[in-house]
Parts: structure tokens; sequence; C-alpha cells
């Protein structure tokens, strides 16, 4: 028994050591297991880290959210007032199979995109109505209406091209073995454990890909992502919170990236949504739906910086429109209300309420959104309102917040590179997210008149009139930007933050 | 002896039946449309649509049941509707893992339990036997998460001894493997560890306490030849058929210890499925692990009737 | 519903029930008083129960009173737990929880035992066909992991500390369906039991006259025993976000918060836990010397 017990602690000992960073191989720890790997199907925010690395795209995004051909040899031609667009390819492009990217297999991937079942591309790329390949490296969409916001979708999953030979072998379980055009090409997947890409023989620029392997690592809880980080066991940890990153950054060993995100965060307040949302609006006969001074006032009891400090020890970024201040689209001259809750009270008082008034808002039910939605009640209660906090499970909340079911909800959106896609589907009457059935036709006017010009000036100015009018309505207020905060050893360089996050091993190396 | 173990096996039957049945139910009483969860937040009715008709959610339930049960017969429980693995592939790559996690969780009891539950007998009613009494209440009040977050907190963050978890595979690094799954194993056992060694200790007392023990003593028998050649031995029968009954108790704690540890096991993926409403990947898992405790149980029952033949007489429904 | 639970149900079947009625009582307290621990126990757990009470004159500081200047402070004279990451007093907040862990652990079974005795004695007492359908119920429920069972209700129902309760509550009956029905088959062939059915006493005035009177001391252990697992229950529902909802204090919610800030901020994840550990702790100790008070066997 002795014995043993010896030789175990022994092992242990001899084991426990970090293990020699084996510099050949990049471990990233993510904080969720992806959902499937097709760039059709895929959904989650995670999938797209692992895409990075294996299925590149015909246009890229760099720091500053400008947009760059990858796979396309240069930007597209766009004609015919916007309705035709074309691409042309970037030449000697292989599949990690081998086989060659051209206009055809382009077409069949974005056709796939379009018509595949269960696609979750296909409203992305709603706009097109053919995609034509005019020569070997030539390729043409024909567009129902112009669309500019087109371009930015091709810069993420709607703008990869996938082997017609794998998918013509694995149909709808491509995803279980993906091959696109990437630096490195997918090994192996064990769910809720890790994802594995190896270096691949293929790609155009192999200069770029400086890891033989890269192990993405799931590994949902913060301590142990972090244990890990400063064990060496992972190299780049993904999304580690505002209060380990400042820690971190003090032990003066590790690099933080921290970069606003695309997205936003903020309070969607039911307006006229009774009994779902692809049903008539109805009364719901609440002050807060109905009484635009109650929700001016509720906006009045927030002091956003102090919340960012308090929730996100600053590290993440105020704001109260759905443009983050990255975007070439964000209008610098916009200031944000500032808290007043003298204000606030006088404005609930002429509404009525001057005894106090109370709600409940739903959170996600996880301890930061527990934590944001605590500092929102605290600060309104100074105001007058007793807000009740009732946390739901993600699922449940999407389809209760559709059904008409809450009064108003803690939700974020992730983002997309081009304005649209963070103010269309939530502000149109008909937009496809818009559950709190807010409904105004100059806002879509404005916003659908952004979706045809394609001259940044102008669609800036649109942009701020929109914003503007639904500010002011208050059926989302914008609270702030989330932050994409990486650690890294120090001797990891080459590390671009963009704002969507992502990690792009690509081009990194080992000093 | 034989019509015992086809009645009890009749029985393991029917709680299958009725087990089938609950969570079949439960499942549909998840709130949370599943095709709402998978075509994301931008889906449209009629993408919605052609989820439920793919899935066949649109069925009359009855026969969501029947397909269901039909094919899991055959061992085909379906596939996640999140990865598109199948539901049978998924599970027996989750299974070992949380099999040598429970393993090793015995292992640590059994070398906890035993010695002390023994020590404590044969010095029964000692300021030993008094710590062995309270150290085994200690095991049973700490709540194993809280124990799993200090272990974590001292042993990985202070000490910086054992990495805080992320799982290895055994076969590609054995001894990575033991130092990443000995602190889970160690949460794991603890309540396992309390309660088999007030069995043992009992047991010990009990045997130590009957005639033959007497008998050996008054031979000349030396206190320690008592203990480990005779009273050892038959003190463990019962041990053993406790540690039988725990294995439900250890799946659902493993479930938790699995979550602070981050061991990509069975757990996980239960709570994982529950969380994402992939039906059936909930309903198989569900169902595999119900149906492993009532396995379980049976041969507990058959192997403890063919040790101890009074259990039979008094027939399977009796306590 | 838990290791222990099942476990020293087994244990207890028989010796409760045979022990005459008469003088138990004193020799059951005469016993208790020879073991210093399960007196200790009982205070302990007598003094969680004050501090449930008496919360608000305890912990004079408000348990929901955020002060941003003041995040995640170590203890100090004035925060003697320190504060959590809304700068609230840590100490207030685990004598509220108290509160909470006390009405969780109870209640739910309570709960249970209004389920499941009433089960477990027409099961026991008229056997057959009823008996069968019943016992194949609580099999089957008793398959499921308990905490599978209370995710995947609360999950059904909504997080809160009532479904939370019930959701406990539903994991604890077959357990004491099982005991009772045990209890009841060792009872129903007595010579008293057999001798007031000779006199012609009916089913009702069997089960309320001479049966349950004489399976009440088991059930009574058992009870003490599952209210710890129970209140470890509730805490793990709330750890997992399935429990109170915020901003009330309860101790696995903090657990919860704190697994966030166990780097920067221990002692968040050190308080919470402790008063979890220390009062199922002394509910074990309490219900341990009671089983030993009612039990005739000498351990």
């Amino acid at each position: 028994m002795r014995k043993i017990t010896l030789v175990v602690l022994g092992l242990l000992v001899l084991f426990a050591a970090p293990a020699a960073a084996q510099k050949k191989t990049l471990v990233v720890a993510l904080n969720q297991d992806p959902d499937i790997l097709d760039p059709t199907l895929s959904r989650t925010y995670v999938g797209r880290i692992i895409f990075s690395q294996m299925c590149e795209k015909l246009y890229e995004i760099d720091e500053q959210l400008r947009i760059h051909p990858q796979l396309a040899a240069e930007l597209p031609q766009i004609t015919d007032g916007g309705r035709t667009v074309t691409i042309k390819l970037r030449p000697n492009v292989k599949f990690n199979d081998g086989t060659p990217m051209d206009a055809h297999s382009v077409k069949l991937s974005l056709d796939r995109h379009r018509e595949m079942k269960g696609s979750n591309r296909r409203s992305e790329l709603a706009p097109v109505e053919a995609v034509e390949a005019v020569d070997r490296l030539t390729v043409r969409l024909r567009l129902k209406a112009p669309f500019s916001p087109l371009l930015a979708q091709l810069t993420d999953r709607a703008g990869m091209p996938v082997s017609p030979d794998a998918v013509k072998k694995l149909g709808d379980k491509f995803g279980t073995a993906p091959v696109c055009v990437g630096p490195w090409q997918f090994v192996e997947r064990v769910a809720q454990d890790r994802i594995v890409v190896e270096r691949s023989p293929h790609y155009f620029d192999p200069a770029q890909a400086k890891f033989d392997r890269i192990i993405f690592r799931i590994m949902p809880d913060d301590n142990v992502r972090l244990a890990n980080l400063k064990s060496g066991d992972i190299d780049i940890m993904h999304q580690i919170s505002p209060t380990d990153a400042t820690a971190l950054k003090r032990e003066g060993k590790f690099e933080i990236s921290n970069v606003t995100g695309l997205g936003y965060q903020g309070i969607t307040i039911n307006l006229r949504n009774k009994t779902g949302k692809t049903q008539p609006p109805g009364d719901l006969g609440t002050p807060l739906a109905n009484d635009p001074r109650v929700r001016e006032a509720f906006e009045l009891a927030i002091d956003r910086e102090a919340l960012n400090q308090v929730a996100w020890d600053g590290l993440f970024t105020p704001g109260c429109t759905p443009i983050p201040p990255i975007s070439v689209f964000f209008d610098k001259s916009r200031k944000c209300p500032g808290r007043d809750v003298a204000k606030a009270k006088k404005l609930l008082a002429e509404a009525g309420q001057a005894g106090g008034y109370a709600f409940e808002m739903v959170i996600v039910n996880n301890p930061r959104e527990r934590r944001v939605g605590e500092v929102l009640q605290q600060m309104a209660r100074e105001a007058g309102f007793n807000i009740s906090l009732r946390p739901q499970e993600f699922a449940s909340s999407l389809k209760d917040n559709d059904d008409g079911k809450h009064q108003a909800f803690l939700i974020g959106w992730s983002g997309r590179v081009d304005p649209d896609g963070n103010i269309h589907h939530n502000q149109t009457c008909k937009g496809a997210l818009n559950a709190t059935l807010a409904c105004d036709e100059k806002i879509d006017a404005l916003l659908n008149k952004a979706r045809e010009v394609s001259d940044v000036d102008q669609r800036r100015a649109l942009y701020r009139e929109a914003i503007d009018m639904f500010t002011a309505r208050r059926n989302i207020v914008y609270i702030y930007h989330q932050n994409y905060i990486v650690a890294f050893p120090k001797s990891f360089k080459g590390y671009k933050a963009v704002p969507d996050g992502l990690i792009r091993v690509k081009g990194t190396s080992w000093n | 002896m034989f019509e015992f173990f086809v009645r009890r096996a009749f029985i393991s039957v029917i709680t299958l039946f009725v087990i089938s049945l609950i969570v079949f139910a439960g499942v549909r009483a998840i709130p949370g449309d599943p095709a709402r969860v998978m075509a994301g937040t931008e889906a449209d009715e009629a993408g919605l649509q052609e989820i439920r008709d793919k899935y066949g959610l649109n069925d009359p339930l009855a026969i969501q049941y029947l397909r269901w049960v039909g094919l899991a017969l055959i061992g085909d429980l379906g596939e996640s509707i999140r990865t598109r693995q199948s539901v049978v592939a998924t599970v027996a790559q989750k299974l070992p893992i949380t099999i040598e996690l429970t393993g090793l969780a015995i292992l640590v009891a059994l070398a906890i339990a035993i010695p002390a539950g023994v020590f404590a007998a044969v010095r029964r009613n000692t300021i030993w036997d008094m710590l062995a009494s309270a150290l085994s209440l200690g095991g049973v009040s700490i709540p194993n998460f809280w124990l799993g977050i200090m272990l974590i907190l001292f042993v990985s963050v202070h000490l910086g001894w054992l990495p805080a978890s992320g799982f290895v595979p055994w076969w590609e690094d054995p001894a990575g493997n033991l130092a990443r799954m000995i602190m889970p194993a160690v949460v794991l056992g603890t309540a396992l560890a309390a309660v088999l060694m007030r069995q043992t200790r009992n047991a010990m007392i009990e045997v130590l306490s009957a005639d033959y023990i007497r008998t050996a003593r008054a031979k000349g028998l030396t206190q320690r030849g008592v203990v480990f050649r005779h009273a050892i031995r038959n003190a463990l029968l019962p041990v053993v058929t406790i540690l039988g009954l725990q294995t439900g108790a250890l799946m659902g704690g493993a479930v938790v210890t699995e979550q602070i540890f981050v061991v990509p096991g069975f757990g996980r993926l239960i709570v994982e499925a529950v969380f994402t409403r992939d039906y059936p990947l909930v309903q198989g898992v569900v169902l595999i692990s119900a149906s492993a405790y009532v396995l379980i149980n049976l041969l507990v029952d058959v192997s403890y009737s063919l040790l101890n033949p009074r259990i039979r007489v008094r027939g399977a429904g009796e306590p | 519903m838990s290791p222990e639970g099942t476990a020293t149900a087994a244990s207890l079947a028989l010796p409760a029930a045979v022990a005459a009625p008469g003088g138990r009582l004193r020799r059951a307290w005469r016993r208790l008083r020879r073991r210093p621990a399960s007196v200790g126990g009982v205070a302990v757990v007598l003094l969680f129960v004050l501090l449930a009470l008496a919360a608000p004159w305890i912990a004079m500081t408000d348990p929901l009173q955020t002060n941003w200047s003041q995040i995640r402070r170590a203890p100090t004279l004035a925060h003697p737990f320190g504060t959590d990451d809304l700068g609230r007093d840590t100490f207030s907040r685990v004598v509220w929880g108290a509160r909470i862990s006390m009405q969780a652990g109870v209640f739910s079974i309570l709960l249970a035992m209004l389920a499941g005795v009433p089960l477990g004695l027409v099961s026991g007492f008229y056997r057959g066909a009823l008996d069968q359908l019943i016992m194949r119920l609580t099999d089957a429920w008793l398959s499921f992991p308990f905490l599978i069972l209370a995710i995947g209700l609360v999950t059904i129902l909504g997080p809160s500390l009532t479904n939370a309760t019930l959701a406990i509550a539903l994991g604890a009956t077959p357990t004491f369906v099982r005991l009772t029905r045990g209890l009841v088959l060792a009872v129903r062939e007595e010579d008293y039991v057999q001798g007031a059915r000779a006199l012609g006493a009916g089913d009702v005035r069997l089960m309320a006259r001479h049966i349950v009177p004489n399976i009440f001391s088991g059930l009574l252990v058992q009870a003490t025993v599952s209210i710890p697992t129970a209140i470890i229950a509730e805490a793990i529902l709330s750890f997992l976000g399935l429990g109170v909802q915020p901003p009330a204090p309860s101790w696995g919610t903090m657990l919860n918060t704190a697994q966030q800030f166990l780097d920067s901020a221990p002692w968040m994840a050190l308080w919470p836990g402790l008063a979890i550990f220390s009062l199922a702790l002394s509910f074990n100790l309490a219900g341990d010397g009671l089983r030993d008070a009612l039990d005739p066997r000498d351990y």
C-alpha cells in the first residue's frame, strides 16, 4: 500500500510540472463548444474561431473594419445600379483536399448557403437572386435589389467556399469533416473537449502558417482557462474576464489584447408584442410600454460609465447606439445621455408614477448577466423604479421574448461588420428580430435607403437620423459594447485584434 | 433461483418502460422550442418548419414516442441536433471518461474508508473512533462543488501543484490524465468514502462480536490475526453491496464534479444537452443512465441473492 | 435522493420500529446526552435557526445594499467577511442566506414526507397490485440521478426558490415511500397490531393509532439526515443558477458568483461554503445522535 502511494505521488510530481512548451503546436482555449463545423449550418460564435484557421472567405476585415480581398483577387465591381456584383477570384487556390477552387466551386458553395435545408446563411444572402460562374475565375452575383451590406456578409461564413467533392461525399454531415481553403485543415474533434487542425499542404501562402498544429481546447470555466494559461498548458486564452485581465496585466507575464466588439448590449423593452411577434400588435396596457416618459426616466436612471466600472472593471465600452465606435459609420458627435436622477423622478411623476414604478426585467441566467442586472436594478431603484429580475435560460428567454411574454429583457447582439446587421432586423416594422413590434415607417424608410446607397458618408447620415428616432423611442436602450479580451504570453508575436474578436492564428509566431 | 431471476428481470423491464415514458414526457415538457434554438436568432417561420419536419417534431406525440422507442430497441438513439453526431457515438465517446472518473473515485473512497473503518471498529469508543466518525460526517456534509472550488483554489491556483482541469485521454498521456483526474476523483469519492467508512465500521463491529470470532480469540489468535484473517473478509460483503447501491448517487455526483473540473464526460453532456434543448441527446442520455442504474441494481440483487440465499425466500418486492 | 439518504433508510428499516413506546423519549434523551458531538450539532442547528429568524437584528447591514466604492474588499472590521462584486456585505448576505437554506431544506423534506409517507403507508399496508404499481414508479423515479431530475424539473418550471424546493421534494419522495413501506412491513406483523386487528380495528384506525406512531421515530431520523442533503441540493441548484432569484442572498448563488473571482476575492467563496458545510454537518450530527438515541442497538 505504502509503496503504491509513493509511486503515485512520484508520478504526480513528475508530470504535474508544466510540460515544456510544444513550440510547434499552438493551444487555444475556448469558452464554449462550437456547434456543427459547417459554414452553411453553423450558428455559434466560437465556431467562427475554428473557421478562421481552416475556412477562408472571399473577403476579410482588418483591425479598422476595412474590407480586403482574401480568396477574391480584388474588391468586387458593382454595376447595374448595385444589382450586379462581379467577383474576381484569386488564381491557383486549392481546397485542403487538393481540388481547385474556381468559379464553379464558389458558385456551388454560395448556392449551398442560399438553398440548403436548414441553412443559417439563407437570410444573409437573401438579396441574391442568382449566382453565375462567368469564367474559371469570375463569379457574378445578381441581386434582387441593391444591397450594400452584401460585401460585409461575404467576410463571414456566407463568403466561405467549401470543397464540392467533400460536400458530395458527406452531404449534410459535411461539418463532421469540413474541407475548405485555409492555412490549416481539420483533423479531429472530440465533443466538449477539443478540435484539432494541422498545417495544410495545399494552402497558397504556406509561409503564413507557422504552427504544425493548432489544438482548440474547450474550457467553459474562466478559472480553469486562467489556471491553464498560467501553467502554460494553453497558449492563448479567449474571452478572459475583465477582472482576471486586470490582475494578469499586473503580473506582467502576459500580453492582454482588448478590443471593442461589433455588437451591443441593451435592454429590449416590449412595446406592442402581446401575443407573439408574428401576430398583430396589441396594447400591453402598462406605463412602461405606453408612456415614453417612463422609458426615458428609466434610461436617465442608468449611469453607463459606472456600470462599466462596476460590472466590467472599466474594460468594456459604454455606448448608446447599436454601432460600435470602431465602425466608419459611428457618429463621433453623438453624446450619450448622462445620469439624471432628479429628471428621472420628475418624468415618472409626470407619468403619474410618483410613488415609484415596478416592472420585471428578464436576464439570461449566468453570473455576468446577473451582475449587470443587479447593477441596473440598484441604479433604477434610486430613481424610483422597483425592478424585479427574473433569470431565464437563454433558450427559453429567446422564445418567451418572441412570444411577447417579457416586459423588459437584458439581451445583446453579437454584432455584424455592416451596421445594417445590427439595426435593420431589430428596428424595422417587419424585422425578423423585432420582438417589441415597435413600428415607424419613417425609420423603415431610412434604414431601407441605407441598404441601397453605397456611399459611406450618405449612409452615415441616414443612420444618424434613424438612430436619433429609435433611441428616442427606446424600444431598445443601448448600454454598452462588449470587448473581446485575449491573453497570451509576451513571446507570442503578430496577433491582430480585429473587432469581431476572432483569433486569427495566420501570420502569428513565437518570437 | 431461476424463477427469482426471471421475476426480477421482468420487474426491471417494466421499470425501464416507465422510465422511457417519463423521459419522453419530461423532455417534451421542457419549455423552449428546439427548432428555434437550432435555427438561431434570425430564423424565419419557413426555416423553423423545415427543421421541425426534418426532426419529426410535427408528428403526433404517440408516433414520436413509438418511433423513438422502436429505434432505441435496435440501438439507434438518433443524432444530436447540435453536432449531428449520432447519440450512441457521442455517448460512447463520453462514457469511458466518466467510468474512469467514478472508478478512480471508488478507489479513493475504498482506500480511505476501509482502513479507517476497520481501525475505528477495532479501537471502538476511543478518540480515534470518534475522530473517524467525525470525519465521516464531515465527508457527507461537505458540498462537493464547494470542495472542488476550494481544491482548485488551493492546489491549483495557489500552490500550482496540479492542473485545474482540462482533460487528457489516458492513451495519449497516462500521467497527465492521472494528474488531471485525481482532484475530481477525490471530490467525487469524498461522500462515498464517508458512507463506506461508516458501513465498514458497523459491519466490523458486528463481525467482531460474532461467535466464531470469539472462538478464534479463545483459541489464542492475536487481535491482528483475528482482524486480518477473519473479520475483514466477512465484513466486506455488506460494504460491497452498499457500493453497488451507490452507483446512482455517483452518477449524480459526477454531473457536478465534471462541471467544476470541466471533465468532458457523461455528466457534462447531460447538462449541456438540457441547456441547448438537444432533444434526441437529452432523451438518449437520460435513458441510458437510467437503464444503467436499473441494470446495476438488477446485478446487485442477483449477486446478493447468490451470496445470501435468505433474500430469495422473501421474494423480490421486499426491502 | 442521495448517497446517505438511501443507505440510512436501509439500515433504519427494522430497529427503530421495534422499540416499545413507553418511556422512550426519556431514554433517548439520556443517550443523546452521552454524545457531546450530537448535542453540539443540535446547538448549531438551533443557532442557525436563530440566525435565520433574527437576521435583521444580527446583520445590521442591508444584504442588498450595494456600494460601488467598496467592491471585492478583503475582510475588515466593518465587513468581517469582506464584500462581494457589487460591494455588498458578505457577512450579512451569509446570515440572510441562512433563511433561504433553512426554508428550502426543511420545506422540501416536509413536502417529500407529505407525499411519500401516505404512499408508502398504503403500499406497505395493502400490498398487492397497488403496492406493485407504487413500487415500480418509485423504482423508475429513483433510477434518475437526482440532480438530473432536479435540473430537468427546474428547467420545466423556471428557476425560483419555490420550484427548487419542489424539485428537491420530488427527488426525496421515493426515499420516504420506500422507507415508510419497509417500516410498515416490519410493524404490521407485530403482535400489538395483529391484536388490534383481531379486536376489530378498522384499517384507518390501525394505521393512525398503531402503525404511524410506531414508525414515527424512524421517519424522524430519516428527515433529520435528509435535510442537510436537501440544503446542499438547494445550494447546488442555486449554484447552477436554478434557485433563488437575484439579488436575494443564497449561499449557492453567492458561490456561483464567487467562482468568477477566485483569484482576486477568495473570501467570497470561503464563507458561504463554510456556512453550508457547518449547517449540513450539524444537522448530520444531530441526526446521528437521534438515530443512536432511538435505536436500542448499541453501536
